[in-house]
C-alpha cells in the first residue's frame, strides 16, 4: 500500500513564551519558519509570498526617491507607538519630504538572543498596520541574530522607495530669503515621552509620541500650490523636513547651513504643550532641541504661504501648524529667535547630547 | 506654565527696562557680576542685555559648579572609573569637562569605563542597592543647593549599612568664592574690574540666606541683590543695584522674597554640618587655591569618603595655556578676548571648562550671544 508522504511536521511559533534563539538567524528552518509565520504572515504580499532574497517591483512614474534610517530605541514600547510603527514612520517621512509618494519598504532586524517572540510579533504586527495604513507595501527584508548582550532587545534597519513628479525639487538646499518657515504642530512630544518613561526620571506625564506617516499632510499641503509649482520652480514649496533627533532648532540650522541663509524666528509663535514645557522645565531641557517624530518643517515662497499654511490646518496632522519664522540674509547663517521676553538670542546646533542642568 | 510665564512677561520686562533706563545717570557706568551660572544662562537665554542700556555691564561670574572644577579632580573621577573599576556616578554636566590626555569622562565611558548619569545624590544610592557587587562612587559637585542632597544619601546610606557606596566631594563655598573674587587684585588694587555690586545667588541662597553675604556689603561696599533665575528676576535685581549706586548704599536686599530669607534654610544647613565640614583648601579653576572654600565629609562619616576609601590624592595638572578660563571666571577678560574661543575651543571640542556647561560664560556666549559681534543683515 502507497501511504501518502507526509510532510515533517513542524511546531508552530510559541508566540506566547518563546524567545528568539540562535538558530533563528542560522539559516535553517527556524529562520525559515520564523520568516513566514511571523514576517510574511503579517507584511502579507506578493512579493514576501514569493519567498525571495528580493522583490521585482514596478514604480509610477516620476523620478525615484530613496531613504534610509535605522531605529534604535529606548523603551521598544511607548505611549502613543512603539519601535515598529516608528521604523515605517521615520522612513515613510524621509521619503515624504522629497514631496514624493512612499511606495514600498525593506526592512532589516536585529535581534537580539532571548528577545520574547510575543514583544516582537507586538512590533511586526505593528509595522504591518502602519504600513497599511501609509499605504506602503514591506516588500523584502532581512533578520539576524545577536549573542544575548549585544544588541538592545531588537534594532530595525527600514529602507523606503517612493516617487515624486518629474520637475518638484524640493530640498534643504533650496531655503530663500524671504521664505516662510511653517511648522505643522506641538513639538517636542515625543522626545518627552520617551523621557518620561525612563526608569530613572518616570514623571508621570500626561503625554503620547507624536509618530506618525506624514506624506498624507505632504500632499494636502502640494495641492493649492502644485500648478504654480509646475509653472515656476521658484514659487510653492521650497523645502520640507521633519525634526526628529536634535529637534526644531537643529532641522533650522542644517537646513541653514544647506541653504547659506539666516532665519528668524519667533518663539511665541512656536506651539509647544505646557506638559511639555514644564517637563522640560525641571530637567532643563530646551524644547528647541527634542526629538519630534511626526512633525515637519516646511520652507514656502511668500506669496504661497498662507494657502499652504491653510491647507495644513485643513489636515488632521497640521491641525496645529503656524508661521514660526522667516528665512533672512545671513552671511553666518544663524538662526535667531525673537523671545518672548523681548530680546534675542542665536538658536545654535545642539552639542552633544541635551544634558540637564545643575542648578 | 502658572507660575513660571508670569516671570517671562514681556511687557513688564519692557516696563522695568524703561525705568532702569530713566534712573540711570548718563554720566557713568554700572558693572554688575552675576555670580550664579543660572544667572548667565537667563541672561543669554532670554537676551536680556538686548533691554538694557549700554552703560549697563554684567560681569559673568565663577558660579558654575562645572567651571570652577579643576581638572585634576576630573582625573581623580576618571581613574577611579578605569583604574578602579568603579560604577562612577554624576551629574549629566560633568560628563563632558575636559581633562587630561584628551579625555573626559564620556570619552573615558567609550573606553569601557562604567559611568552612570543621574539626575539626583539619590540616583546614585539607589544605583548601588541595584548593584550590591559593584563598587558606587558618586561625584558630588556643586554649590550650597546640590550639598544638602549629598549629604541627605550620605546619612542615608550609613542608616541603611550600605558597603558599596561613597561619594567624592566637590562641594563649594559661595561665599569664599565672591571673597576671593574681591580680594583679588584686579578688583582690589589695580581697578581693572569695577565691580559695582553682585546679582546675588537664587538657590544658593534659599538654603544659605541672605545673611551671608551682608559681610560683603559692609566690609567692601558692594550692594548686593538676591534675585531668582527667572528673567524678571534679574531685570528687577538690576534695577534695585541701579537704585543702590545711585543712593551711595551698599546693602544686600532681597529681590527672591517668594524662595529666600534672611536664615535660609536651617534644616538643610545642620544637615551639612552633620555630614561635611570644611576643607583646610580647595582648588578653584581659574581663582586657584582657595583657603575654606569646599566641604570634605567628616571622619564620623569616613566610610563613604571614596578619597579615603580608594586613597585617591588629587594631581594639580595646569590649565591649558592659551585657555583663558581663569581670568573670564575672575571677570577680567571677557570670552570674546580669549584666542581660541569659537576656533580651537568650541562646545563640541571644549578646552577650558567655561565652554562646557551652558551655564559657563564662554558656551553661554557662543551658544546665545556670538551673533552680536557680527552684523548681521536683516530680511
Amino acid at each position: 500500500m502507497n501511504a501518502p508522504i507526509k510532510p515533517g511536521y513542524v511546531r508552530p511559533l510559541d508566540l506566547k513564551h518563546g524567545r528568539i534563539d540562535m538558530t533563528h538567524g542560522g539559516g535553517g528552518r527556524a529562520m525559515k519558519q520564523l520568516i513566514e509565520q511571523l514576517f510574511a504572515s503579517a507584511f502579507d504580499n506578493e512579493w514576501l509570498a514569493q519567498g525571495n532574497d528580493m522583490a521585482r517591483v514596478v514604480l509610477p512614474p516620476g523620478r525615484v526617491v530613496m531613504a534610509t534610517d535605522s531605529h534604535v530605541i529606548t523603551p521598544l514600547f511607548f505611549p502613543g507607538g512603539d519601535i515598529g510603527c516608528l521604523s515605517v514612520h521615520g522612513t515613510v517621512n524621509d521619503v515624504a519630504m522629497a514631496g514624493a509618494v512612499p511606495v514600498y519598504l525593506a526592512a532589516g532586524f536585529i535581534l537580539e538572543e532571548g528577545f520574547p517572540l510575543a514583544s516582537l510579533k507586538r512590533i511586526v504586527d505593528s509595522m504591518a498596520r502602519a504600513a497599511r495604513e501609509a499605504n506602503v507595501a514591506i516588500v523584502t527584508g532581512d533578520t539576524k541574530v545577536v549573542e544575548q548582550g549585544k544588541g538592545d532587545g531588537v534594532f530595525i534597519t527600514t529602507t523606503g522607495i517612493g516617487v515624486v513628479e518629474d520637475g518638484f525639487v524640493i530640498g534643504g538646499e533650496r531655503a530663500r530669503a524671504g521664505d516662510a518657515i511653517l511648522l505643522s504642530g506641538f513639538i517636542g512630544d515625543h522626545g518627552m515621552t520617551i523621557m518620561s518613561t525612563r526608569e530613572s526620571l518616570a514623571f508621570g506625564a500626561d503625554l503620547q509620541s507624536d509618530t506618525a506617516a506624514l506624506h498624507g499632510l505632504v500632499a494636502a499641503m502640494l495641492d493649492p500650490v502644485r500648478e504654480a509649482m509646475r509653472g515656476d520652480a521658484s514659487r510653492g514649496i521650497h523645502v520640507l523636513r521633519d525634526p526628529t533627533r536634535g529637534g526644531l532648532a537643529t532641522t533650522l540650522n542644517e537646513i541653514a547651513g544647506q541653504s547659506g541663509v539666516g532665519m528668524l524666528i519667533e518663539e511665541s509663535a512656536i506651539p509647544v504643550r505646557p506638559q511639555v514645557e514644564a517637563a522640560c522645565e525641571f530637567l532643563g531641557l530646551d524644547p528647541l532641541y527634542v526629538a519630534n517624530e511626526g512633525k515637519l518643517v516646511a520652507f514656502v515662497a511668500a506669496e504661497d504661504a498662507d494657502r499652504v499654511l491653510v491647507a495644513m490646518r485643513g489636515h488632521p496632522l497640521g491641525r496645529d501648524a503656524a508661521r514660526i519664522g522667516t528665512v533672512t540674509e545671513a552671511p553666518h547663517h544663524f538662526v535667531q529667535m525673537a523671545t518672548r521676553f523681548g530680546g534675542r538670542r542665536v538658536v545654535d546646533w545642539l552639542t552633544g547630547e541635551q544634558l540637564p542642568r545643575i542648578c | 506654565m502658572k507660575y513660571i510665564d508670569e516671570f517671562r512677561d514681556g511687557e513688564l520686562a519692557r516696563g522695568i527696562a524703561a525705568q532702569i533706563a530713566r534712573e540711570i545717570r548718563p554720566d557713568r557706568r554700572y558693572q554688575f557680576m552675576e555670580f550664579c551660572g543660572g544667572h548667565t544662562h537667563a541672561i543669554s537665554r532670554y537676551g536680556i542685555t538686548d533691554l538694557l542700556p549700554p552703560q549697563i555691564k554684567l560681569i559673568h561670574g565663577p558660579g558654575c559648579p562645572v567651571c570652577v572644577l579643576p581638572i585634576g579632580r576630573v582625573d581623580l573621577a576618571i581613574r577611579l572609573a578605569l583604574e578602579h573599576k568603579v560604577w562612577l556616578a554624576t551629574y549629566g554636566d560633568c560628563l563632558r569637562v575636559p581633562a587630561s590626555d584628551g579625555l573626559s569622562l564620556l570619552k573615558a565611558k567609550a573606553r569601557g569605563a562604567k559611568v552612570a548619569m543621574v539626575y539626583s545624590a539619590a540616583d546614585a544610592l539607589d544605583l548601588a542597592r541595584r548593584q550590591p557587587e559593584a563598587q558606587v562612587v558618586f561625584f558630588a559637585i556643586g554649590f550650597e543647593t546640590t550639598t544638602p542632597p549629598t549629604a541627605l544619601v550620605i546619612r542615608k546610606a550609613a542608616a541603611e549599612g550600605i558597603t558599596n557606596f561613597s561619594v567624592v566631594c566637590n562641594h563649594v563655598l559661595t561665599p569664599s568664592a565672591i571673597t576671593s573674587i574681591l580680594e583679588s587684585p584686579e578688583v582690589r588694587q589695580l581697578g581693572t574690574v569695577p565691580l559695582d555690586g553682585f546679582i546675588g545667588p537664587a538657590h544658593v541662597s534659599t538654603v544659605i540666606g541672605s545673611r551671608p553675604y551682608e559681610h560683603f556689603a559692609q566690609e567692601y561696599a558692594k550692594p548686593v541683590v538676591i534675585a531668582g533665575f527667572e528673567p524678571l528676576d534679574v531685570m528687577q535685581a538690576i534695577l534695585m543695584l541701579v537704585r543702590q549706586v545711585n543712593d551711595g548704599r551698599a546693602e544686600v536686599e532681597n529681590e527672591f522674597t517668594r524662595a529666600v530669607t534672611r536664615d535660609g534654610n536651617l534644616k538643610a544647613q545642620a544637615l551639612v554640618s552633620e555630614v561635611f565640614e570644611l576643607r583646610r583648601s580647595f582648588e578653584w579653576r581659574g581663582l586657584g587655591e582657595v583657603p575654606y572654600s569646599a566641604l570634605q565629609i567628616r571622619g564620623e562619616y569616613a566610610a563613604f569618603d571614596a578619597e579615603k576609601k580608594f586613597a585617591l590624592e588629587t594631581r594639580k595638572v595646569l590649565d591649558n595655556k592659551a585657555c583663558e578660563c581663569g581670568a573670564i571666571l575672575r571677570g577680567v577678560k571677557h570670552p570674546r578676548d580669549c584666542r581660541i574661543f569659537g576656533t580651537v575651543c568650541t562646545p563640541e571640542n571644549p578646552i577650558g571648562s567655561c565652554m562646557v556647561s551652558s551655564e559657563g560664560a564662554c558656551a553661554a556666549h557662543y551658544t546665545y550671544g556670538r551673533f552680536r559681534e557680527i552684523a548681521v543683515q536683516a530680511a
